[in-house]
Protein backbone atom coordinates (compact mmCIF):
# COMPACT_ATOMS: atom_id res chain seq x y z
CA UNK A 1 0.00 0.00 0.00
CA UNK A 2 2.48 2.44 0.84
CA UNK A 3 4.59 3.00 -2.70
CA UNK A 4 1.10 3.99 -3.92
CA UNK A 5 0.98 7.60 -5.30
CA UNK A 6 -2.28 8.05 -3.63
CA UNK A 7 -1.66 7.03 -0.39
CA UNK A 8 1.65 9.03 -0.40
CA UNK A 9 -0.30 12.28 -1.46
CA UNK A 10 -2.22 12.55 1.15
CA UNK A 11 0.23 11.22 3.76
CA UNK A 12 1.72 14.83 3.30
CA UNK A 13 -0.83 16.58 4.95
CA UNK A 14 0.44 15.04 8.24
CA UNK A 15 3.94 14.38 9.88
CA UNK A 16 4.52 10.51 9.48
CA UNK A 17 5.78 8.25 11.84
CA UNK A 18 6.19 4.22 11.73
CA UNK A 19 6.83 3.00 14.76
CA UNK A 20 7.78 -0.79 14.36
CA UNK A 21 7.32 -4.08 16.31
CA UNK A 22 11.56 -4.75 16.10
CA UNK A 23 11.95 -1.52 18.20
CA UNK A 24 11.07 -3.34 21.33
CA UNK A 25 11.29 -0.74 23.49
CA UNK A 26 9.56 2.62 21.37
CA UNK A 27 6.46 0.19 20.25
CA UNK A 28 5.96 -0.93 24.03
CA UNK A 29 6.13 2.62 25.25
CA UNK A 30 3.77 4.15 22.22
CA UNK A 31 1.48 0.75 21.95
CA UNK A 32 0.18 0.99 25.22
CA UNK A 33 0.55 4.89 25.72
CA UNK A 34 -1.93 4.77 22.58
CA UNK A 35 -3.53 1.65 22.99
CA UNK A 36 -2.72 0.24 20.01
CA UNK A 37 -3.46 -3.78 20.13
CA UNK A 38 -2.35 -4.81 16.88
CA UNK A 39 -0.84 -3.98 13.69
CA UNK A 40 -0.84 -2.23 11.13
CA UNK A 41 -2.41 -0.04 13.78
CA UNK A 42 -2.40 3.73 12.47
CA UNK A 43 -3.15 6.87 14.27
CA UNK A 44 -4.14 10.41 13.03
CA UNK A 45 -3.21 12.66 15.86
CA UNK A 46 -3.74 15.98 16.18
CA UNK A 47 -0.71 18.48 16.72
CA UNK A 48 -0.97 17.95 20.71
CA UNK A 49 -0.96 14.43 20.21
CA UNK A 50 -4.41 13.71 20.74
CA UNK A 51 -5.76 10.90 18.66
CA UNK A 52 -8.48 11.67 16.38
CA UNK A 53 -9.20 8.78 14.60
CA UNK A 54 -7.49 5.30 14.10
CA UNK A 55 -7.58 2.62 11.75
CA UNK A 56 -6.27 -0.92 12.86
CA UNK A 57 -6.05 -3.98 10.33
CA UNK A 58 -4.88 -3.25 6.36
CA UNK A 59 -6.49 -1.52 3.93
CA UNK A 60 -6.32 -1.27 0.82
CA UNK A 61 -5.17 1.83 -0.96
CA UNK A 62 -8.92 2.53 -1.93
CA UNK A 63 -10.03 2.61 1.77
CA UNK A 64 -6.82 3.88 3.26
CA UNK A 65 -6.85 7.41 1.56
CA UNK A 66 -10.59 7.86 2.20
CA UNK A 67 -9.96 6.94 6.06
CA UNK A 68 -6.34 9.52 6.00
CA UNK A 69 -8.16 12.66 4.92
CA UNK A 70 -11.37 11.51 6.99
CA UNK A 71 -8.73 11.96 10.01
CA UNK A 72 -7.07 15.18 8.63
CA UNK A 73 -11.05 16.34 8.59
CA UNK A 74 -11.55 15.18 12.19
CA UNK A 75 -8.16 17.26 13.41
CA UNK A 76 -9.58 20.12 11.83
CA UNK A 77 -12.64 20.05 13.54
CA UNK A 78 -11.13 19.48 17.02
CA UNK A 79 -8.80 22.16 16.15
CA UNK A 80 -12.26 24.44 15.99
CA UNK A 81 -11.51 24.83 12.30
CA UNK A 82 -15.06 24.00 11.22
CA UNK A 83 -15.18 25.41 8.38
CA UNK A 84 -12.44 24.07 6.61
CA UNK A 85 -13.70 20.43 8.46
CA UNK A 86 -16.79 20.54 6.41
CA UNK A 87 -14.84 21.19 3.00
CA UNK A 88 -12.80 18.15 4.15
CA UNK A 89 -15.49 15.99 5.21
CA UNK A 90 -17.62 17.01 1.89
CA UNK A 91 -14.26 16.05 -0.15
CA UNK A 92 -13.98 12.61 1.43
CA UNK A 93 -18.12 11.76 0.18
CA UNK A 94 -17.43 13.40 -3.34
CA UNK A 95 -14.39 11.66 -3.98
CA UNK A 96 -14.95 8.72 -2.20
CA UNK A 97 -18.60 8.06 -1.97
CA UNK A 98 -18.27 4.52 -2.05
CA UNK A 99 -16.27 4.05 0.86
CA UNK A 100 -17.16 2.94 4.26
CA UNK A 101 -16.05 5.77 5.98
CA UNK A 102 -18.04 8.01 3.97
CA UNK A 103 -21.06 8.03 5.69
CA UNK A 104 -19.59 8.99 8.87
CA UNK A 105 -18.11 11.85 6.43
CA UNK A 106 -21.21 13.33 5.14
CA UNK A 107 -22.33 12.94 9.33
CA UNK A 108 -19.61 14.84 10.48
CA UNK A 109 -20.06 17.63 7.45
CA UNK A 110 -23.36 18.67 8.88
CA UNK A 111 -22.42 19.20 12.25
CA UNK A 112 -19.21 21.08 11.11
CA UNK A 113 -21.50 23.42 9.21
CA UNK A 114 -23.86 23.71 12.30
CA UNK A 115 -20.71 24.69 14.10
CA UNK A 116 -19.81 27.16 11.61
CA UNK A 117 -22.85 28.93 11.02
CA UNK A 118 -25.09 27.78 14.10
CA UNK A 119 -27.87 27.32 11.41
CA UNK A 120 -29.42 23.83 12.72
CA UNK A 121 -30.97 23.14 8.87
CA UNK A 122 -27.17 21.96 8.18
CA UNK A 123 -28.40 18.99 10.53
CA UNK A 124 -31.94 18.69 9.06
CA UNK A 125 -30.39 18.78 5.66
CA UNK A 126 -28.18 16.36 6.77
CA UNK A 127 -30.67 13.80 7.96
CA UNK A 128 -32.14 13.89 4.31
CA UNK A 129 -29.00 13.88 2.82
CA UNK A 130 -27.80 10.57 4.75
CA UNK A 131 -31.53 9.14 4.04
CA UNK A 132 -31.16 9.48 0.11
CA UNK A 133 -27.27 8.63 -0.16
CA UNK A 134 -26.89 6.15 2.51
CA UNK A 135 -29.76 4.57 4.07
CA UNK A 136 -28.76 1.88 5.72
CA UNK A 137 -25.85 3.17 7.49
CA UNK A 138 -25.74 3.48 11.41
CA UNK A 139 -24.69 7.20 10.85
CA UNK A 140 -27.76 7.72 8.84
CA UNK A 141 -29.61 6.43 12.05
CA UNK A 142 -28.09 8.87 13.94
CA UNK A 143 -29.02 11.71 11.53
CA UNK A 144 -32.43 10.39 12.18
CA UNK A 145 -32.83 12.44 15.42
CA UNK A 146 -32.41 15.97 13.08
CA UNK A 147 -35.44 15.24 10.85
CA UNK A 148 -37.63 18.14 10.63
CA UNK A 149 -40.55 15.96 10.25
CA UNK A 150 -40.24 15.02 14.15
CA UNK A 151 -40.02 19.02 15.15
CA UNK B 1 7.69 6.60 -4.50
CA UNK B 2 9.10 6.78 -1.07
CA UNK B 3 8.01 8.53 1.95
CA UNK B 4 9.65 9.95 4.27
CA UNK B 5 9.06 8.32 7.72
CA UNK B 6 10.32 8.89 11.04
CA UNK B 7 10.87 6.67 13.74
CA UNK B 8 11.47 9.16 16.50
CA UNK B 9 7.84 10.09 18.03
CA UNK B 10 8.89 12.34 20.26
CA UNK B 11 10.86 14.54 18.35
CA UNK B 12 8.41 14.59 15.44
CA UNK B 13 5.45 15.84 17.62
CA UNK B 14 7.26 18.54 18.79
CA UNK B 15 7.90 19.28 15.40
CA UNK B 16 4.34 18.51 14.94
CA UNK B 17 3.10 20.65 17.53
CA UNK B 18 5.26 23.70 16.76
CA UNK B 19 3.94 23.90 13.23
CA UNK B 20 0.11 23.32 13.97
CA UNK B 21 0.26 19.60 11.73
CA UNK B 22 -1.19 16.48 12.03
CA UNK B 23 0.46 13.79 12.84
CA UNK B 24 0.05 9.94 11.24
CA UNK B 25 1.62 7.25 13.61
CA UNK B 26 1.83 3.99 12.38
CA UNK B 27 2.15 0.67 13.83
CA UNK B 28 4.01 -1.86 12.12
CA UNK B 29 5.39 -5.17 11.76
CA UNK B 30 5.82 -4.89 7.86
CA UNK B 31 9.39 -6.46 6.73
CA UNK B 32 11.66 -3.77 7.25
Amino acid sequence: VWPDPRVADVVEQYVPVRVHVKDAEEYQRLSTQYGAEWTPTMLMLDPGGTERHRVEGFLPASELVPHLEFGAARIAFSGGDHERAEQRFRHVVEAHPESEVAPEALYWAGVSRYKATGDKSALQQTTVAMRTQYPSSPWAKKASVWDPARS
Amino acid sequence: MAMNWNGNFDEQLARAREAGRPVLLDFSAAPM
